[in-house]
């Protein structure tokens, strides 16, 4: 893609500067957590504070570069001796936690509920296991809810948070407000007003006939239990939503939004971004990962290249002449058309791509792009070479190991 | 190989963005031009389908995209509907009110209860004879072993009831390798290998579902053979790049750019080709892995799905 990594490092800044929290998100495999990480690691080393990095699920080998051990949500600190290590001296702290789902429930249901009792209840509740597990918008939900947790207790200076996979990527703006409407809905409470009321007159209610006979009594009956235990938490539980709600929305706050731009997650960037401003909610950073060199577009390459594939033969046999039989014209002619073709087939998708560049770095903040780059980050030096190059710093593009 | 077309109920799955949708339209696609009556589903009713095939919204009852073709987007409340006039015969489903939303209460909370409905709905459409194939665009990674194992695992949680006892034929549908398999599509990328392997171990391990496929989508030409590699690397030298801008009066600068992109091209193929390694030997030889080549142009839409559809035939 054309016009990439020349952004203003004063801008980016200035922005990370005035934020508390970043929230990144994008669609899955753009490389999210690594971005997220990436940007922690540069905060951290440059700008100095205290800077946690909280990712939820990370590939073992950005678990390593991070020094994460297991599951937990104890954050761990990468020492300073890594920064030395990989040739930085560091100007704050760099924390790393993992989101550990089924304890974050557990500490909310504490939390949340009015008496040990009723939390043993619930924490023992067959499909209460199954919740905390598969409600895949309670993932959002409690990775939002850690990050309020985390603000709330203000040990930190800068919090980059990475958000779960999603099915559907906009479910983690909503997931405050759908905490909300859960416990506010109409339906939880019909639902379970006839167990309440031990049965009674359920025979004369169609729906729960035809439930009772398609799952059968006593699941309705485990689902029912279930539920009215949730039913207790219902006060605490609004009243948080609505306060991370107000975290996300807050001046402080900003959203990271990490995306290649290939066909479909760059459409999902698109989307993304316009959910973003349709909720009043900061998009103050885009990172566009592993881009195509912007010569690709350039229009004298183009003319290079289309050169290369009309004189192929010609220029071949020039070169085979000249290059005393180490260049044999038929291989070299082959090479040449291989060369100009493939150059043709990558340009037509950085053009494609920088279409979509164009449109999603138009009216909002900074945009940063990291070119494509080989292998994967494989410590935290690849994590300091990536943070480099989101940070603005010229003249240095990202190294990475290759595995 | 040949007789992945020859089963009847094929689901489609690998993780997000990797061409789930692409694969499994231009298998429907490839299975209707071969005379079979060929039913497309989009399990998460995203519009996908219907963006690949070009057509208006995909319902839940089908909508012929073609001879021989009909695609539909998963409704689970339609699928529970569906199931309780059909199978339950449950007389009054008009009037029993918002089934949806007290049902997505209980769905949410009691596993299995909603990817029976999606799978159910598939397999009844196989067993009545409706169409000789079901593709379906099935979840990603993180889902689908949930849905193809519903039908095992539903008889954890449901004891009794109408559900409970419509598990066995299910289950000996999706069971049958002649009659159910599953395709893993994949990139040569890092991420996407990783889960496709995973995927295809937890197949195995948790769920009645063979392997039958695994399609590595979006595969680049290898440019040069060894040969060929000596030569670009010796035209690559400087004064080779001068005497080329020279003969064709153009800079050194902009042969050099279409010279390095060519090296980046081999170099985002070696990449790929070493997760592709991975990949073979995560999967174990005997599973066939079928390649399609990266689609510079366009990849979006039918004629996409047509050049797939073309490249799946020649592999199949």
């Amino acid at each position: 893609m054309s016009a990439p990594t020349a952004h203003d490092p004063a801008a980016l800044e200035q922005l990370v500067a005035a934020k508390e929290v970043i929230v990144a998100c994008g669609s899955g495999g753009v490389g999210k957590t690594t971005t997220a990480a990436a940007l922690a690691a540069a905060v951290a080393a440059r700008l100095g504070g205290r800077v946690l990095v909280l990712t939820v699920d990370p590939a073992k080998r950005l678990a390593d570069a991070l020094g994460l051990k297991g599951i937990g949500n104890e954050a761990t600190r990468i020492p300073t001796s890594s920064f030395e290590a990989a040739g930085v001296k560091p100007k704050g702290e760099l924390y790393a936690a993992m989101l550990d789902m089924s304890e974050s429930w557990d500490a909310l249901v504490r939390r949340h509920a009015p008496d040990a009792r009723t939390a043993g209840q619930i924490l023992a509740n067959p499909l209460y296991r199954n919740i905390s597990r598969r409600f895949s918008q309670g993932q959002d939900y409690i990775a939002m809810e850690r990050l309020y947790e985390l603000h709330e207790e203000g040990s930190y200076d800068l919090l980059v948070v990475d958000t779960p996979p999603s099915r559907n990527a906009l479910d983690l703006l909503d997931a405050p407000a759908r905490m909300q409407d859960f416990f506010s809905s109409r339906l939880l409470h019909w639902l379970t007003v006839p167990y309440r009321s031990r049965l009674v007159n359920l025979a004369s209610k169609p729906f729960y006939q035809v439930a009772d006979r398609v799952l059968g009594s006593q699941l309705l009956q485990d689902v029912a239990d279930f539920f009215i235990l949730f039913q207790t938490m219902r006060e605490g539980f609004v009243a948080r939503a609505s306060a991370v709600d107000r975290l996300l929305h807050d001046l402080r706050t900003t959203f990271l939004l990490v995306t290649t731009l290939e066909a479909v997650p760059g459409r999902e960037a698109l989307e993304m971004k316009a959910a973003l401003s349709e909720r009043r909610l900061h998009l103050g950073l885009l990172v566009c990962n592993r881009v195509l060199p912007s010569t690709l577009t350039d229009p004298s390459s183009h003319e290079a290249a289309e050169a290369l594939s009309a004189g192929a033969g010609e220029l071949a046999e020039l070169l085979s002449r000249q290059g005393a039989g180490e260049l044999p014209a038929d291989v070299t002619a082959r090479v040449i058309e291989e060369v100009a073709g493939s150059f043709s087939n990558f340009r037509q998708v950085a053009t494609r791509e920088s279409e979509l560049a164009r449109e999603l770095s138009s009216a909002h903040g900074v945009t940063v792009s990291v070119p494509y780059q080989p292998g994967h980050v494989a410590d935290l030096s690849g994590l300091l070479q990536m943070g480099g190059t989101i940070w603005g710093e010229p003249g240095r593009s990202p190294r990475r190991r290759r595995s | 190989m040949t007789d992945l077309l020859a089963r009847r109920l094929l689901f489609v799955t690998g993780k997000g963005g990797v061409g789930k949708t692409t694969v499994a339209a231009a298998l429907g696609l490839l299975a209707a031009e071969q005379g079979k009556r060929t039913l497309v589903c989009e399990v998460e009713p995203k519009g996908d389908l219907s963006a690949a095939y070009e057509c208006g919204p995909t319902p839940f009852k089908g909508r012929e995209v073609g001879p021989g073709l009909t695609a539909m987007s998963m409704d689970t409340e339609a699928s529970l509907r569906e199931y309780l006039r059909l199978i339950a015969r449950v007389p009054v489903v008009g009037r029993i009110g918002p089934v949806a939303t007290a049902f997505d209460f209980v769905a949410t909370a009691a596993p299995g209860i909603r990817e029976i409905l999606t799978v159910g709905k598939l397999c009844y459409e196989v067993r009545e004879r409706h169409y000789d194939l079901v593709v379906v665009d099935a979840s990603a990674t993180g889902q689908v072993i949930g849905q193809l194992a519903a039908p095992s695992g539903i008889n954890e949680l449901v004891r009794v009831g109408l559900i409970r006892s419509q598990t066995d034929w299910m289950i000996e549908i999706l069971a049958d390798p002649a009659v159910t398999g599953a395709v893993i599509v994949t990139t040569p990328e890092e991420m996407p290998v990783s889960e496709a392997v995973d995927l295809a171990g937890r197949l195995g391990r948790e769920t009645a579902v063979r392997l039958a496929c695994v399609v590595a989508n979006r595969v680049l030409p290898e440019l040069f053979g060894h040969r060929e590699e000596e030569v670009f690397e010796r035209l690559c030298g400087r004064s080779e790049k001068a005497a080329v801008a020279k003969q064709l009066g153009v800079s050194v600068e902009a042969v050099s750019s279409v010279f390095a992109a060519a090296r980046l091209a081999v170099t985002i193929r070696r990449d790929g080709a070493g997760h592709l390694e991975q990949l073979r030997a995560g999967i174990g030889e005997e599973v066939p892995l079928v390649y399609l080549p990266y689609l510079f142009g366009r990849a979006y839409g039918l004629r996409a799905i047509r050049q797939v559809a073309e490249s799946l035939g020649e592999e199949l």
